[in-house]
């Protein structure tokens, strides 16, 4: 009994260890990124190749999943809204829960399975056929022209992507209730623009997705340049990117929504 | 894919992005309050504020003319200081007076700005003189007896004033 | 004499598994050496070395007289910029058109002009014998044909010292001869150094200047391919020929054929 006991002590203690570990390795490669960054701002074509494939290439899913949210929000909210005689309210609950929260870590979520992963999966292969090495030995460095043109793609496309997630969930909780449950539209748009705070909701949502973007984007170029130079090793690492991402940005929002409503000041 | 395709992609998508930003800052924040206009502080002391929060909307004939920035706790007075951050395109006389009200039943508190007439501006700073606190349900229905033990019910009580 | 390459007393290993104990090698400014040895026994480990991508344990490292251990990141970047390095799988970038892979280090280094960058490139190619598939990705390429392509990249700068992992391997006896013969072209039209990596001994010993064998981890023999063909030596006679018997090994060391196979029924 003891002994279990103290396995699974030690275990958990292995496990906290390793956690802590690799957040300390993500963040010095976030700094080793940052300082391999001028080539990326000196040839921004390269960045924009990468907001191709992160942010164009996610713009359906994210579209379509932020109509639906919206829509899914608008019904609810019309319906426990309604029984309280406040039908018009279902604006301020659309607007505040998109924009607050289920905007930035939807999106965010999203994101990460979608081009979160493809990055890494990528570097990793190119790690694992020679292309890295090769590129070195042409002396030009990886982290500069491979790694850190992905990692700012992310960072630019998430909160754009973000706020065309939220604009459509808008949208879509304005279709429900307004077009189709005949919610009236001023009301609608007034209450939701008196309860809307530009700072507090907008601001600090965006806020949220850029520091969720370069959480992911350092996750997913971390795991690809880190990745074991093989087959299980580069589905591994994809695997652990979403995993970790998720996880990272759930952390984050916590912090982050707990130091917001203290308020900066 | 080819350059130009790609940077055309790109530069949709980035619009697109501002766009919904935009939006949401004009059409849902309606940004043009505390954002770029800049406001005026003023304040005010309310024997009691009931449920009213930092955030709360300050409005003056129903209009949304500022927010509440904050609220404590007056040791000397013993009563609620109330921060506001009106927005600078509205001005208010000196003599102007300030109550908490709620909107609907079981709505939200707000303070309501009632414009006073005096030729003098509230400034940055100055405090608004004139105030009346949030109803207490129970005082309420206590003052409304009490009144009706008194007179049969033949005078309205003068307490709510502020009542939409 | 001016050495390009200066390699003395070299450690190396992966983990605590030695590949390299004690190698002394040379590569004289402008000539064309081989390195031969078994599959495994750390041919590519070597280049990697040169290259400066693995650093020594013990032992020295010289590149254009510059001792490599003692680098920093800029200063091995500086370094690189002299050296082309053939990887033995090509490692072509999957992303790029094989125009762009060729023209990639064009771009990154010089700011020659578009036009510039495709006559030179276009001469890399050709000679290489694959300008036809200039527009072609490298995954629509066969093995063969990568390689030659790795080949006109590798050379694409010019550089002072080429390292070839084995650039004979997958080709046809034509393209064999065709591309033996550019490296040494390119090594005496660029007065560059080359170092090659191969186990073809017949096609190397028609263009190399100097042989060294390796085997366990240390030079066995060398010389010049005159030297190394009337070599007594049973290694060399054994590898120049192509005999399965002889000091060499074919199995990588481990349990014996016995141990494997043997009388575990026998034991249960
Ligand atoms: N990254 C690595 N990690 C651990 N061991 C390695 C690694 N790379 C190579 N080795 C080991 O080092 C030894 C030498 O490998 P190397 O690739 O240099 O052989 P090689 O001579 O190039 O062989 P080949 O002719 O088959 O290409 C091999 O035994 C191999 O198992
Ligand atoms: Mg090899």
């Amino acid at each position: 009994m003891r002994g279990a006991w103290g396995q699974g002590l030690r275990n958990v203690g292995d496990t906290t260890l390793r956690i802590v570990e690799r957040i300390g390795a993500v963040v010095l490669f976030l700094g080793q990124i940052l300082r391999h960054s001028g080539t990326s701002f000196r040839r921004f074509s390269l960045v924009i190749r990468e907001i191709y494939f992160a942010g164009v290439q996610s713009l359906i899913i994210i579209l379509v999943s932020g109509l639906f949210v919206g829509m899914v929000l608008g019904l609810q909210g019309f319906e426990t809204l309604q029984s309280y005689g406040s039908s018009e309210s279902v604006g301020v609950l659309v607007a505040l829960s998109l924009m607050r929260e289920l905007g930035p870590v939807v999106s965010a979520l999203l994101f990460a399975s979608r081009a979160g992963s493809a990055i890494t999966a990528e570097i990793g292969l190119m790690k694992a056929t020679e292309q890295l090495s090769a590129m070195e030995m042409m002396a030009v460095n990886p982290l500069a022209r491979v790694v850190a043109p992905r990692f700012w793609g992310g960072v630019i496309s998430l909160p754009l992507l973000a706020a065309l997630f939220t604009a459509l969930g808008i949208m879509g909780g304005f279709l429900v209730t307004v077009i189709m449950l005949k919610v009236d539209s001023g009301a609608f748009w007034s209450q939701m623009q008196a309860a809307v705070d530009f700072r507090h909701d907008i601001l600090n949502g965006m806020i949220k997705s850029l520091v969720f973007g370069v959480a992911v984007a350092a996750i997913a170029t971390f795991e690809g340049y880190e990745a074991p130079p093989t087959a299980e090793g580069v589905s591994g690492a994809t695997t652990r990117t979403v995993v970790s991402s998720s996880l990272a940005i759930l952390a984050l929002d916590l912090l982050l929504t707990a130091f917001m409503m203290k308020g900066w000041n | 894919m080819n350059r130009a395709t790609l940077n055309l992609w790109v530069g949709f998508f980035v619009l697109l992005g501002f766009v919904a930003f935009l939006m949401l800052a004009f059409k849902v924040g309606n940004l043009s309050l505390d954002g770029s206009g800049g406001t005026y502080e003023v304040v005010a002391h309310f024997d009691n504020i009931g449920q009213l929060k930092e955030r709360a909307p300050v409005r003056s004939a129903g209009v949304l003319v500022g927010r509440v920035h904050s609220v404590r706790f007056d040791t000397l007075h013993y009563n609620a200081e109330v921060q506001m951050a009106l927005d600078s395109q509205y001005h208010f006389p000196v003599d102007s007076s300030a109550s908490v009200l709620t909107s609907g039943i079981l709505g939200e508190q707000y303070v309501g700005l009632d414009a006073g007439g005096d030729d003098k501006m509230l400034k940055n700073g100055d405090e608004i003189k004139l105030t009346q606190g949030a109803m207490v349900l129970e005082r309420l229905i206590g003052q409304f007896l009490f009144n009706k033990a008194q007179d049969g019910g033949a005078d309205k009580t003068s307490t709510d004033k502020g009542a939409p | 004499m001016i050495h390009q390459v200066e390699i003395r007393d070299l450690n190396f290993g992966y983990g605590d598994q030695l590949v390299l104990k004690g190698i002394h090698l040379t590569v004289p400014k402008g000539s064309l050496v081989a390195i031969m040895g078994l599959s495994g026994c750390g041919k590519t480990t070597l280049l990697r070395l040169m290259g400066g991508q693995l650093l020594a344990r013990q032992g020295s490292v010289r590149v254009a007289g510059q001792e490599l251990n003692h680098m920093n990141e800029a200063q091995l970047y500086a370094m690189r910029r002299q050296v082309g390095m053939l990887f033995q799988f090509g490692a072509l970038f999957t992303d790029l058109s094989v125009f762009d892979n060729v023209a990639f280090q064009m771009r990154e280094h010089t700011r020659l002009p578009e036009s510039m960058i495709r006559d030179l490139t276009l001469m890399k190619l050709n000679a290489v014998g694959l300008r036809g598939v200039q527009s072609l990705m490298p995954a629509e390429l066969s093995g063969g044909m990568a390689r030659r392509v790795a080949m006109a990249r590798a050379t694409a700068l010019d550089p002072a010292l080429i390292l070839y992992d084995e650039p004979f391997t997958g080709l046809d006896p034509i393209s064999m001869g065709a591309i033996g013969r550019l490296i040494r072209q390119l090594n005496d039209a660029l007065g560059a150094t080359s170092v090659l990596v191969t186990h073809d001994v017949q096609e190397s010993m028609k263009i190399v200047d100097y042989i060294y064998f390796v085997s366990d981890g240390v030079i066995v023999a060398q010389g010049t391919p005159e030297e190394i063909h009337a070599s007594a030596l049973p290694f060399v006679h054994q590898f120049v020929w192509g005999e399965a018997d002889g000091p060499l090994p074919f199995h990588y060391p481990g349990p014996t054929l016995k141990m494997d196979f043997g009388d575990e029924r026998g034991q249960a």
